[in-house]
Protein backbone atom coordinates (compact mmCIF):
# COMPACT_ATOMS: atom_id res chain seq x y z
CA UNK A 1 0.00 0.00 0.00
CA UNK A 2 2.52 2.31 1.25
CA UNK A 3 5.19 1.29 -1.72
CA UNK A 4 2.17 1.43 -3.97
CA UNK A 5 1.50 5.01 -3.40
CA UNK A 6 4.84 5.93 -3.11
CA UNK A 7 5.61 4.83 -6.47
CA UNK A 8 2.52 6.84 -7.66
CA UNK A 9 3.71 10.06 -6.46
CA UNK A 10 7.05 9.49 -8.20
CA UNK A 11 5.74 8.67 -11.11
CA UNK A 12 3.65 12.09 -10.73
CA UNK A 13 6.80 14.34 -10.10
CA UNK A 14 8.43 12.40 -13.30
CA UNK A 15 5.35 13.40 -15.34
CA UNK A 16 5.86 16.92 -14.10
CA UNK A 17 9.21 17.55 -14.70
CA UNK A 18 8.59 17.22 -18.20
CA UNK A 19 5.48 19.25 -18.25
CA UNK A 20 7.51 22.04 -16.38
CA UNK A 21 10.51 21.71 -18.18
CA UNK A 22 8.36 22.24 -21.45
CA UNK A 23 6.39 25.22 -19.74
CA UNK A 24 9.81 26.78 -18.99
CA UNK A 25 11.64 26.37 -22.21
CA UNK A 26 7.89 27.83 -23.77
CA UNK A 27 8.36 30.80 -21.53
CA UNK A 28 11.80 31.50 -22.41
CA UNK A 29 11.17 30.90 -25.86
CA UNK A 30 8.43 33.69 -25.84
CA UNK A 31 10.23 36.26 -23.81
CA UNK A 32 13.15 36.24 -25.97
CA UNK A 33 11.56 35.78 -29.42
CA UNK A 34 12.10 38.96 -31.33
CA UNK A 35 14.99 40.27 -29.06
CA UNK A 36 18.28 39.94 -30.77
CA UNK A 37 20.22 40.57 -27.62
CA UNK A 38 17.46 37.71 -26.22
CA UNK A 39 18.59 37.39 -22.38
CA UNK A 40 21.38 39.92 -22.16
CA UNK A 41 18.43 42.27 -22.02
CA UNK A 42 17.37 40.99 -18.37
CA UNK A 43 21.19 41.67 -17.33
CA UNK A 44 21.12 45.21 -19.01
CA UNK A 45 17.99 46.02 -17.60
CA UNK A 46 19.29 46.19 -13.91
CA UNK A 47 22.29 47.21 -14.54
CA UNK A 48 21.40 50.78 -16.37
CA UNK A 49 18.43 51.08 -13.40
CA UNK A 50 22.23 50.71 -11.27
CA UNK A 51 24.18 53.15 -13.35
CA UNK A 52 21.36 56.09 -13.45
CA UNK A 53 21.10 55.92 -9.62
CA UNK A 54 24.83 55.26 -8.91
CA UNK A 55 24.93 59.33 -11.20
CA UNK A 56 21.71 61.00 -9.73
CA UNK A 57 22.70 59.27 -5.71
CA UNK A 58 26.32 59.67 -5.38
CA UNK A 59 26.61 63.30 -4.53
CA UNK A 60 23.78 62.96 -2.06
CA UNK A 61 24.60 60.01 -0.31
CA UNK A 62 28.17 58.55 -1.56
CA UNK A 63 30.37 60.95 0.24
CA UNK A 64 29.85 58.74 3.61
CA UNK A 65 29.14 55.52 2.63
CA UNK A 66 31.96 52.74 1.97
CA UNK A 67 31.60 51.27 -1.34
CA UNK A 68 28.97 53.13 -2.34
CA UNK A 69 28.92 51.31 -5.64
CA UNK A 70 28.62 47.46 -4.00
CA UNK A 71 25.79 49.10 -1.27
CA UNK A 72 23.19 50.28 -4.68
CA UNK A 73 23.77 47.54 -6.50
CA UNK A 74 23.55 44.94 -3.37
CA UNK A 75 20.04 46.96 -3.56
CA UNK A 76 18.97 46.95 -6.83
CA UNK A 77 19.92 43.23 -7.33
CA UNK A 78 18.14 41.94 -4.42
CA UNK A 79 14.94 44.08 -5.36
CA UNK A 80 14.68 43.83 -8.80
CA UNK A 81 14.58 40.38 -8.39
CA UNK A 82 11.64 40.29 -6.06
CA UNK A 83 9.70 42.33 -8.52
CA UNK A 84 10.82 40.95 -12.01
CA UNK A 85 9.04 37.55 -9.87
CA UNK A 86 5.78 39.07 -8.18
CA UNK A 87 5.42 41.25 -11.28
CA UNK A 88 5.90 38.11 -13.47
CA UNK A 89 4.34 35.55 -11.68
CA UNK A 90 1.10 37.73 -11.18
CA UNK A 91 -0.42 37.25 -14.36
CA UNK A 92 1.27 33.32 -14.66
CA UNK A 93 -2.54 31.77 -13.98
CA UNK A 94 -4.34 34.07 -15.77
CA UNK A 95 -1.90 34.21 -18.71
CA UNK A 96 -2.41 30.24 -18.75
CA UNK A 97 -6.27 30.10 -18.64
CA UNK A 98 -6.89 28.60 -22.17
CA UNK A 99 -4.46 25.69 -20.67
CA UNK A 100 -6.50 25.23 -17.62
CA UNK A 101 -9.87 25.48 -18.13
CA UNK A 102 -9.78 22.39 -21.08
CA UNK A 103 -6.80 20.43 -19.55
CA UNK A 104 -6.52 19.44 -16.15
CA UNK A 105 -2.86 20.19 -14.74
CA UNK A 106 -1.10 21.41 -11.87
CA UNK A 107 -2.04 25.13 -11.95
CA UNK A 108 1.11 25.74 -9.54
CA UNK A 109 3.47 25.04 -12.24
CA UNK A 110 2.54 28.12 -14.29
CA UNK A 111 3.76 30.60 -11.57
CA UNK A 112 6.83 28.09 -10.95
CA UNK A 113 8.07 28.25 -14.41
CA UNK A 114 8.02 32.07 -14.35
CA UNK A 115 9.73 32.00 -10.99
CA UNK A 116 12.54 29.73 -12.50
CA UNK A 117 13.09 32.09 -15.36
CA UNK A 118 13.45 35.26 -13.10
CA UNK A 119 15.70 33.21 -10.72
CA UNK A 120 17.73 32.46 -14.37
CA UNK A 121 18.22 36.13 -14.40
CA UNK A 122 19.21 36.69 -11.28
CA UNK A 123 21.68 34.46 -11.18
CA UNK A 124 23.15 36.07 -14.28
CA UNK A 125 23.18 39.34 -12.50
CA UNK A 126 24.64 38.08 -9.14
CA UNK A 127 27.64 36.94 -11.51
CA UNK A 128 27.75 40.42 -12.97
CA UNK A 129 27.28 42.05 -9.40
CA UNK A 130 30.26 39.66 -8.08
CA UNK A 131 32.14 41.23 -10.50
CA UNK A 132 31.38 44.61 -9.88
CA UNK A 133 32.73 43.60 -6.15
CA UNK A 134 35.52 43.05 -7.27
CA UNK A 135 36.13 46.08 -9.58
CA UNK A 136 34.72 48.00 -6.20
CA UNK A 137 38.03 46.51 -3.90
CA UNK A 138 35.95 43.93 -1.70
CA UNK A 139 37.81 41.11 -0.45
CA UNK A 140 36.46 37.95 -1.14
CA UNK A 141 36.37 35.66 1.88
CA UNK A 142 34.89 32.30 2.94
CA UNK A 143 31.73 34.32 4.49
CA UNK A 144 30.42 35.26 1.00
CA UNK A 145 29.21 30.98 0.80
CA UNK A 146 26.55 32.31 3.02
CA UNK A 147 24.98 34.41 0.57
CA UNK A 148 23.21 30.92 -0.74
CA UNK A 149 20.98 31.24 2.30
CA UNK A 150 19.11 34.62 1.34
CA UNK A 151 19.40 33.48 -2.16
CA UNK A 152 17.39 30.21 -1.40
CA UNK A 153 15.06 31.85 0.79
CA UNK A 154 14.30 34.89 -1.90
CA UNK A 155 13.60 32.23 -4.35
CA UNK A 156 11.15 30.31 -2.02
CA UNK A 157 9.52 33.96 -0.78
CA UNK A 158 8.69 34.53 -4.47
CA UNK A 159 6.95 31.81 -4.75
CA UNK A 160 4.93 32.39 -1.78
CA UNK A 161 4.28 35.63 -2.52
CA UNK A 162 3.92 34.99 -6.39
CA UNK A 163 1.50 32.23 -5.19
CA UNK A 164 -0.76 34.58 -3.79
CA UNK A 165 -0.65 37.76 -6.15
CA UNK A 166 -1.69 35.41 -9.10
CA UNK A 167 -4.57 33.88 -7.28
CA UNK A 168 -5.67 37.39 -5.97
CA UNK A 169 -5.09 38.72 -9.78
CA UNK A 170 -7.50 35.99 -11.58
CA UNK A 171 -10.36 37.94 -8.97
CA UNK A 172 -9.53 41.53 -9.29
CA UNK A 173 -7.65 42.56 -12.27
CA UNK A 174 -7.04 45.82 -11.26
CA UNK A 175 -4.18 44.18 -8.70
CA UNK A 176 -1.49 44.92 -11.46
CA UNK A 177 -1.86 48.67 -11.19
CA UNK A 178 -1.91 48.34 -7.58
CA UNK A 179 0.66 46.19 -7.24
CA UNK A 180 2.84 48.77 -9.21
CA UNK A 181 2.30 51.35 -6.74
CA UNK A 182 2.83 49.08 -3.78
CA UNK A 183 5.80 48.08 -5.63
CA UNK A 184 7.54 51.72 -5.77
CA UNK A 185 6.72 52.16 -2.33
CA UNK A 186 8.59 48.79 -1.54
CA UNK A 187 11.20 50.26 -3.40
CA UNK A 188 11.78 53.23 -1.00
CA UNK A 189 11.30 51.56 2.40
CA UNK A 190 14.20 49.05 1.23
CA UNK A 191 17.01 51.80 2.10
CA UNK A 192 18.23 50.92 -1.56
CA UNK A 193 20.38 54.26 -1.92
CA UNK A 194 20.46 55.53 1.74
CA UNK A 195 21.20 54.29 4.78
CA UNK A 196 19.11 54.24 7.89
CA UNK A 197 21.21 54.96 10.74
CA UNK A 198 20.61 58.47 10.62
CA UNK A 199 16.78 57.37 11.88
CA UNK A 200 15.99 56.80 15.25
CA UNK A 201 15.99 53.45 16.85
CA UNK A 202 12.05 53.19 15.74
CA UNK A 203 12.37 53.73 12.62
CA UNK A 204 15.18 51.96 11.80
CA UNK A 205 12.70 48.76 13.50
CA UNK A 206 10.00 49.50 11.31
CA UNK A 207 12.75 48.90 7.98
CA UNK A 208 12.81 45.59 9.85
CA UNK A 209 9.30 44.81 9.24
CA UNK A 210 9.64 44.65 5.30
CA UNK A 211 10.89 41.04 4.20
CA UNK A 212 12.48 42.73 1.15
CA UNK A 213 15.29 44.67 3.44
CA UNK A 214 16.21 41.58 5.28
CA UNK A 215 18.10 40.26 2.36
CA UNK A 216 19.43 43.34 1.63
CA UNK A 217 20.98 44.21 4.75
CA UNK A 218 22.07 40.54 4.67
CA UNK A 219 24.23 41.21 1.33
CA UNK A 220 25.68 44.16 2.73
CA UNK A 221 26.93 42.87 5.75
CA UNK A 222 28.50 39.83 4.18
CA UNK A 223 29.59 41.58 1.30
CA UNK A 224 30.49 45.16 2.51
CA UNK A 225 31.27 44.58 6.24
CA UNK A 226 32.30 40.65 6.23
CA UNK A 227 29.89 40.18 9.13
CA UNK A 228 27.86 37.31 9.80
CA UNK A 229 24.56 37.99 10.76
CA UNK A 230 22.58 37.31 13.85
CA UNK A 231 20.82 33.69 14.68
CA UNK A 232 17.42 35.69 14.81
CA UNK A 233 18.16 37.68 12.14
CA UNK A 234 18.36 33.94 9.92
CA UNK A 235 15.27 33.19 11.90
CA UNK A 236 13.24 36.02 11.40
CA UNK A 237 13.81 36.10 7.40
CA UNK A 238 13.45 32.28 7.64
CA UNK A 239 9.75 32.68 9.16
CA UNK A 240 8.79 35.38 7.22
CA UNK A 241 9.34 33.01 4.18
CA UNK A 242 7.19 30.09 5.68
CA UNK A 243 4.59 32.22 6.45
CA UNK A 244 4.19 33.49 2.80
CA UNK A 245 4.66 30.49 1.20
CA UNK A 246 1.64 28.42 3.69
CA UNK A 247 -0.82 31.90 2.74
CA UNK A 248 -0.20 31.11 -0.42
CA UNK A 249 -0.55 27.06 -0.57
CA UNK A 250 -3.45 27.69 1.16
CA UNK A 251 -5.16 29.81 -1.08
CA UNK A 252 -4.43 27.55 -3.85
CA UNK A 253 -5.55 24.74 -2.63
CA UNK A 254 -8.65 26.36 -1.41
CA UNK A 255 -9.50 28.30 -4.52
CA UNK A 256 -8.04 25.40 -7.07
CA UNK A 257 -11.44 24.48 -8.47
CA UNK A 258 -12.75 28.04 -8.19
CA UNK A 259 -10.14 30.17 -10.72
CA UNK A 260 -11.82 28.50 -13.58
CA UNK A 261 -15.24 30.61 -12.93
CA UNK A 262 -13.38 33.47 -12.92
CA UNK A 263 -11.44 34.03 -15.83
CA UNK B 1 -15.40 -3.63 -14.84
CA UNK B 2 -16.48 -0.11 -15.19
CA UNK B 3 -13.98 2.53 -16.59
CA UNK B 4 -15.66 5.50 -16.02
CA UNK B 5 -19.02 6.20 -13.25
CA UNK B 6 -20.78 9.14 -13.37
CA UNK B 7 -22.93 9.19 -9.95
CA UNK B 8 -25.88 11.51 -9.56
CA UNK B 9 -23.33 14.30 -10.68
CA UNK B 10 -24.30 17.87 -10.51
CA UNK B 11 -22.53 20.65 -11.67
CA UNK B 12 -22.58 24.24 -11.81
CA UNK B 13 -21.09 27.85 -12.51
CA UNK B 14 -20.98 30.71 -10.78
CA UNK B 15 -22.72 33.23 -12.07
CA UNK B 16 -22.53 37.28 -11.63
CA UNK B 17 -21.28 40.22 -12.78
CA UNK B 18 -17.94 39.58 -10.87
CA UNK B 19 -16.16 38.73 -13.77
CA UNK B 20 -13.14 40.67 -15.06
CA UNK B 21 -13.86 43.24 -12.39
CA UNK B 22 -11.56 44.93 -10.29
CA UNK B 23 -10.93 45.77 -6.96
CA UNK B 24 -12.66 48.68 -6.88
CA UNK B 25 -15.67 47.78 -8.89
CA UNK B 26 -15.93 44.58 -6.76
CA UNK B 27 -15.99 46.73 -3.33
CA UNK B 28 -18.48 49.57 -5.11
CA UNK B 29 -20.83 46.60 -6.14
CA UNK B 30 -20.53 45.75 -2.30
CA UNK B 31 -21.25 49.03 -0.73
CA UNK B 32 -24.21 49.16 -3.21
CA UNK B 33 -25.46 46.44 -3.04
CA UNK B 34 -25.24 45.27 -7.23
CA UNK B 35 -22.54 42.33 -6.60
CA UNK B 36 -23.96 39.00 -6.61
CA UNK B 37 -22.97 35.45 -7.58
CA UNK B 38 -24.69 32.80 -7.55
CA UNK B 39 -24.45 29.11 -8.84
CA UNK B 40 -26.06 28.34 -12.46
CA UNK B 41 -26.65 23.94 -12.73
CA UNK B 42 -25.37 23.64 -16.06
CA UNK B 43 -25.97 19.78 -14.98
CA UNK B 44 -28.42 18.30 -12.63
CA UNK B 45 -28.20 14.31 -11.49
CA UNK B 46 -26.71 12.73 -14.28
CA UNK B 47 -26.10 9.13 -13.96
CA UNK B 48 -24.39 6.98 -16.17
CA UNK B 49 -20.96 4.48 -16.67
CA UNK B 50 -18.87 3.18 -19.61
CA UNK B 51 -17.21 -0.13 -19.53
CA UNK B 52 -14.22 -1.25 -21.89
CA UNK B 53 -14.24 -0.66 -25.69
CA UNK B 54 -17.33 1.73 -24.76
CA UNK B 55 -18.53 4.37 -27.55
CA UNK B 56 -20.62 7.44 -26.01
CA UNK B 57 -22.29 9.69 -27.63
CA UNK B 58 -23.32 12.77 -25.99
CA UNK B 59 -26.38 14.72 -27.97
CA UNK B 60 -28.62 17.44 -26.79
CA UNK B 61 -29.23 21.00 -28.43
CA UNK B 62 -27.13 23.96 -27.29
CA UNK B 63 -26.81 24.89 -23.43
CA UNK B 64 -27.81 20.86 -22.71
CA UNK B 65 -24.75 20.76 -21.13
CA UNK B 66 -22.60 18.72 -22.61
CA UNK B 67 -19.39 20.64 -22.70
CA UNK B 68 -19.59 20.88 -19.05
CA UNK B 69 -20.21 17.36 -18.44
CA UNK B 70 -16.85 16.57 -20.37
CA UNK B 71 -15.06 19.12 -18.33
CA UNK B 72 -16.23 17.42 -15.18
CA UNK B 73 -14.55 14.14 -16.22
CA UNK B 74 -11.33 14.89 -17.78
CA UNK B 75 -10.93 16.95 -14.12
CA UNK B 76 -11.10 20.46 -15.11
CA UNK B 77 -14.21 21.00 -13.06
CA UNK B 78 -15.39 19.42 -9.70
CA UNK B 79 -19.03 18.42 -8.94
CA UNK B 80 -21.08 20.41 -6.77
CA UNK B 81 -23.05 16.90 -5.77
CA UNK B 82 -22.48 13.72 -6.84
CA UNK B 83 -18.56 11.88 -7.89
CA UNK B 84 -17.00 10.70 -10.74
CA UNK B 85 -14.51 7.93 -11.03
CA UNK B 86 -12.52 6.29 -13.62
CA UNK B 87 -9.41 4.51 -14.11
CA UNK B 88 -6.37 5.17 -16.30
CA UNK B 89 -5.55 7.93 -18.39
CA UNK B 90 -7.96 10.50 -19.60
CA UNK B 91 -7.20 12.41 -22.84
CA UNK B 92 -9.60 15.01 -23.99
CA UNK B 93 -10.20 17.46 -26.82
CA UNK B 94 -12.24 20.22 -25.34
CA UNK B 95 -11.37 22.81 -27.93
CA UNK B 96 -9.34 21.54 -31.21
CA UNK B 97 -6.34 23.79 -32.13
CA UNK B 98 -6.81 25.87 -28.66
CA UNK B 99 -4.72 25.87 -25.65
CA UNK B 100 -1.78 25.96 -28.23
CA UNK B 101 0.41 28.90 -28.22
CA UNK B 102 0.68 30.93 -31.21
CA UNK B 103 4.22 31.97 -30.74
CA UNK B 104 6.14 28.40 -30.63
CA UNK B 105 6.85 26.41 -33.94
CA UNK B 106 4.79 22.99 -34.51
CA UNK B 107 6.83 20.69 -33.10
CA UNK B 108 7.47 23.04 -29.25
CA UNK B 109 3.51 23.09 -29.64
CA UNK B 110 3.53 19.11 -30.01
CA UNK B 111 5.62 18.27 -27.16
CA UNK B 112 4.24 21.19 -24.72
CA UNK B 113 0.31 19.74 -25.17
CA UNK B 114 1.66 16.35 -24.69
CA UNK B 115 3.22 16.92 -21.26
CA UNK B 116 -0.16 18.81 -20.47
CA UNK B 117 -1.82 15.64 -21.57
CA UNK B 118 0.55 13.73 -19.04
CA UNK B 119 2.98 12.02 -21.30
CA UNK B 120 6.48 11.55 -20.60
CA UNK B 121 9.20 12.67 -22.75
CA UNK B 122 10.45 9.28 -24.02
CA UNK B 123 6.71 8.58 -25.05
CA UNK B 124 6.76 11.97 -26.76
CA UNK B 125 10.08 11.29 -28.79
CA UNK B 126 8.68 7.60 -29.85
CA UNK B 127 5.31 9.42 -31.02
CA UNK B 128 6.00 12.41 -32.46
CA UNK B 129 7.06 11.42 -35.66
CA UNK B 130 3.90 9.73 -36.38
CA UNK B 131 1.53 12.39 -34.77
CA UNK B 132 3.49 14.86 -37.41
CA UNK B 133 2.78 12.13 -40.23
CA UNK B 134 -0.95 11.85 -39.62
CA UNK B 135 -2.00 15.67 -38.96
CA UNK B 136 0.19 15.70 -42.31
CA UNK B 137 2.39 18.15 -41.15
CA UNK B 138 5.83 17.40 -42.09
CA UNK B 139 6.88 20.47 -43.73
CA UNK B 140 5.59 22.94 -41.70
CA UNK B 141 7.27 21.40 -38.26
CA UNK B 142 9.47 24.60 -37.72
CA UNK B 143 6.50 26.93 -38.40
CA UNK B 144 5.27 28.76 -35.98
CA UNK B 145 1.71 27.71 -35.00
CA UNK B 146 0.27 31.04 -36.06
CA UNK B 147 1.13 30.58 -39.52
CA UNK B 148 -1.35 27.08 -39.51
CA UNK B 149 -3.96 27.09 -41.18
CA UNK B 150 -7.60 26.28 -38.93
CA UNK B 151 -7.56 23.14 -40.66
CA UNK B 152 -4.12 22.43 -39.67
CA UNK B 153 -4.66 23.28 -36.33
CA UNK B 154 -7.49 20.95 -35.83
CA UNK B 155 -5.72 17.81 -37.67
CA UNK B 156 -2.98 19.07 -34.86
CA UNK B 157 -5.08 18.81 -32.26
CA UNK B 158 -6.57 15.29 -33.68
CA UNK B 159 -3.63 13.64 -33.53
CA UNK B 160 -1.97 14.41 -30.59
CA UNK B 161 -4.90 13.53 -28.65
CA UNK B 162 -5.77 10.40 -30.59
CA UNK B 163 -2.43 8.62 -31.05
CA UNK B 164 -0.99 8.89 -27.95
CA UNK B 165 -3.47 5.57 -26.56
CA UNK B 166 -5.29 7.18 -24.08
CA UNK B 167 -7.37 4.84 -22.23
CA UNK B 168 -10.31 7.49 -22.07
CA UNK B 169 -10.44 9.89 -25.11
CA UNK B 170 -13.00 13.18 -24.97
CA UNK B 171 -13.76 14.45 -28.27
CA UNK B 172 -16.07 17.67 -28.30
CA UNK B 173 -17.64 18.11 -32.05
CA UNK B 174 -14.00 17.07 -33.31
CA UNK B 175 -14.43 14.97 -36.13
CA UNK B 176 -15.73 17.48 -37.89
CA UNK B 177 -12.04 18.84 -39.03
CA UNK B 178 -10.52 18.84 -41.75
CA UNK B 179 -11.52 18.13 -45.53
CA UNK B 180 -13.09 15.63 -46.47
CA UNK B 181 -10.07 12.95 -46.95
CA UNK B 182 -9.01 13.83 -43.41
CA UNK B 183 -12.47 13.20 -41.89
CA UNK B 184 -12.53 10.00 -43.64
CA UNK B 185 -8.78 9.15 -41.97
CA UNK B 186 -9.66 10.66 -38.72
CA UNK B 187 -13.20 8.48 -38.53
CA UNK B 188 -11.01 5.43 -39.13
CA UNK B 189 -8.65 6.02 -36.43
CA UNK B 190 -11.38 6.64 -34.35
CA UNK B 191 -12.48 2.91 -35.10
CA UNK B 192 -8.65 1.42 -34.47
CA UNK B 193 -9.01 3.75 -31.48
CA UNK B 194 -12.28 1.92 -30.22
CA UNK B 195 -11.06 -1.29 -31.26
CA UNK B 196 -8.08 -1.09 -29.35
CA UNK B 197 -10.39 -1.61 -26.18
CA UNK B 198 -9.94 2.64 -25.28
CA UNK B 199 -13.17 4.06 -23.88
CA UNK B 200 -14.34 7.25 -26.03
CA UNK B 201 -17.13 9.70 -25.33
CA UNK B 202 -18.00 11.78 -28.61
CA UNK B 203 -20.42 15.14 -28.55
CA UNK B 204 -21.60 15.26 -31.69
CA UNK B 205 -24.90 17.21 -33.87
CA UNK B 206 -24.12 14.68 -36.20
CA UNK B 207 -26.39 12.29 -35.77
CA UNK B 208 -25.61 9.96 -38.50
CA UNK B 209 -21.93 9.63 -37.18
CA UNK B 210 -23.18 8.96 -33.68
CA UNK B 211 -25.41 6.10 -35.20
CA UNK B 212 -22.52 5.15 -37.29
CA UNK B 213 -19.78 4.95 -34.30
CA UNK B 214 -21.61 4.96 -30.83
CA UNK B 215 -22.43 1.93 -28.58
CA UNK B 216 -23.83 4.05 -26.06
CA UNK B 217 -26.07 7.14 -25.73
CA UNK B 218 -26.66 10.03 -23.27
CA UNK B 219 -28.95 12.44 -24.36
CA UNK B 220 -28.95 15.90 -22.60
CA UNK B 221 -31.50 18.45 -22.51
CA UNK B 222 -31.06 21.80 -20.51
CA UNK B 223 -28.62 20.05 -17.58
CA UNK B 224 -31.33 17.30 -16.83
CA UNK B 225 -30.48 13.68 -18.49
CA UNK B 226 -33.11 12.20 -20.81
CA UNK B 227 -31.76 9.14 -21.68
CA UNK B 228 -28.79 6.82 -21.20
CA UNK B 229 -29.25 3.87 -23.11
CA UNK B 230 -27.34 1.16 -25.22
CA UNK B 231 -30.40 1.60 -27.85
CA UNK B 232 -28.94 4.77 -30.12
CA UNK B 233 -31.16 4.49 -32.74
CA UNK B 234 -33.90 4.92 -30.89
CA UNK B 235 -32.75 7.80 -28.79
CA UNK B 236 -31.42 9.01 -32.43
CA UNK B 237 -34.79 8.97 -33.82
CA UNK B 238 -36.49 10.63 -30.82
CA UNK B 239 -34.42 13.68 -30.81
CA UNK B 240 -34.54 13.77 -34.10
CA UNK B 241 -38.59 14.27 -34.35
CA UNK B 242 -37.94 16.61 -30.89
CA UNK B 243 -36.06 18.76 -32.90
CA UNK B 244 -38.52 18.77 -35.98
CA UNK B 245 -41.02 19.67 -33.55
CA UNK B 246 -43.04 16.27 -33.78
CA UNK B 247 -42.63 15.97 -30.58
CA UNK B 248 -43.25 19.13 -28.06
CA UNK B 249 -41.16 17.92 -25.34
CA UNK B 250 -37.94 15.93 -24.82
CA UNK B 251 -39.10 12.34 -23.62
CA UNK B 252 -37.69 8.90 -24.29
CA UNK B 253 -39.71 5.95 -23.49
CA UNK B 254 -37.00 3.52 -24.29
CA UNK B 255 -38.02 -0.10 -25.88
Amino acid sequence: MLKNSIGNYTGKLKKNRFLFAELVKRDFKIRYARTSIGMLWSILNPLMELLVMRLVFTHFFGNNTPHYTTYLFSGTVIFHFFSESTREGMTSLVDNAAIFTKINVPKYLFLFAKIIQSSINFLSIFAVFLFLCLLDHIPFTWKFLLLVYPIILLILFNIGAGLVLSAIYVFFRDMKYFYGIFLQLLQYVSAIFFQIDSFSDRVQKIFYINPIYLYIRYFRKIVINSEIPSLGFHLLMLSEVIIMLITGILIYRKYNMKFLYYV
Amino acid sequence: MDILQVHNVSIGYLRGNFQNIGLKEYLIGKIMGTYHAEYFWADKDINFSLEKGDMLGIIGTNGAGKSTLLKAISGVMEPLEGYISHTGKISSLLELGGGFEPKLNVRDNTYLRGALLGYSRAVMDEKYQEIIDFAELNDFQENLFSELSSGMRSRLGFSIASLLNPDILILDEVLSVGDGAFQKKSGKKMMEIINGGATTILVSHNLSQVRELCTKILWLHQGRQIAFTKDVNGVCDQYQRFLDKVIPQPIYEGI
